[in-house]
């Protein structure tokens, strides 16, 4: 998760204390954000340069079998790397994206540059699935 | 003499998320608006205002209260202890009160740019969820509106994203 999001690993411990099978472990990662809300795109080439500096050793370290993430641009250098496992033949990364349920008419730009590399996109808007042929409705999922 | 005609008291609850949203905490609180909060039997209003950096007067009478607060692990207790929800366009806070079955009123923050937000906002009160509007139109909109038009939004299905993982991981 990106390293100033402080809610989300508030979250996620709560959900995994829920969970009591005994094989069942996690580790939290924390990345540079590709992005800030509202920052400039001309200095987000060089953040997300930084970020991708951090994120791709925690992927090719990792080597998953599914990158599992939802945008905002904290994910695109993680799915880069996934990617690039997959091109080399190292892995079969699959790359699923969720988009927000916020995206009714339009895709975020997270979702525009995964469209041709995620193997599965998910919208949860069917008007958006119509607009974007190569993306899933499988319903609204949150 | 005991008093037989003790009305219930209406809360109304103003959410921002993780934003700053200052003209609608502002607008909230301006004499105009606790006016007409007051005309439609509300008693308290508590405002969740963020990473804003206008704080309300916060005012304590017999009749009437306004308190704020920035951030909360959980504004859920605080979605259904009220009567009426106004919040920013985001998803989470639009997601929350409609989880909880609350009226709401969403308002669009004019001064973000690319504003994505409006069409979920708008979507749904297309479907007859919720209402919306700017700042400027909070007031008459409050004054006009029919809360009890508004229909609950049926709860996302997560159960289909898990059998629809199963499915692409060759599990199920």
């Amino acid at each position: 998760m990106a390293s100033s999001d402080s809610m989300s690993e508030y979250k996620i411990r709560e959900l995994e204390q829920g969970i009591t099978e005994s094989k069942h472990t996690y580790t939290i990662t924390k990345v540079p954000r590709s992005r800030e809300v509202r920052q400039a795109w001309f200095t987000t080439v060089f953040t997300t340069l930084y970020a991708a500096l951090y994120s791709f050793p925690v992927v090719f370290k990792s080597r998953p079998d599914l990158i599992l993430c939802n945008g905002p641009g904290t994910c695109i250098p993680l799915c880069v790397a996934g990617f690039i496992l997959r091109v080399l033949g190292v892995k079969r990364v699959q790359i699923v994206y969720v988009e927000s349920m916020c995206r009714v008419e339009t895709l975020s730009l997270s979702a525009k540059i995964l469209y041709y590399f995620a193997d599965h996109l998910l919208v949860q808007w069917p008007s958006l699935q119509h607009k974007y042929p190569r993306t899933r409705y499988i319903g609204r999922i949150v | 003499m005991a008093d037989s005609n003790q009305k219930p008291t209406k809360n109304v609850f103003v959410t921002v998320g993780t934003t700053s949203f200052d003209d609608l905490i502002k607008t909230v609180c301006s004499e105009n608006l606790i006016e007409v909060f007051r005309e439609l039997g509300y008693s308290k209003i508590l405002l969740q205002i963020g990473r804003g950096e206008y704080e309300p007067p916060v005012l304590q009478s017999d009749d009437f209260c306004v308190e704020y607060y920035r951030l909360k692990p959980s504004i859920s207790e605080d979605v259904s202890s009220a009567d009426l929800i106004i919040s920013h366009a985001g998803a989470g806070s639009v997601l929350e009160a409609m989880g909880a079955k609350k009226p709401l009123i969403v308002v669009i923050n004019d001064s973000l740019m690319g504003n994505h937000q409006v069409e979920l906002a708008y979507q749904l009160y297309k479907d007859g969820h919720l209402y919306y509007g700017t700042c400027c139109e909070l007031k008459n909109l409050l004054r006009t509106v029919d809360l009890r038009k508004l229909k609950p939004l049926e709860p996302g299905r997560p159960e289909k994203f898990g059998a629809f993982l199963d499915q692409v991981m060759g599990i199920s």
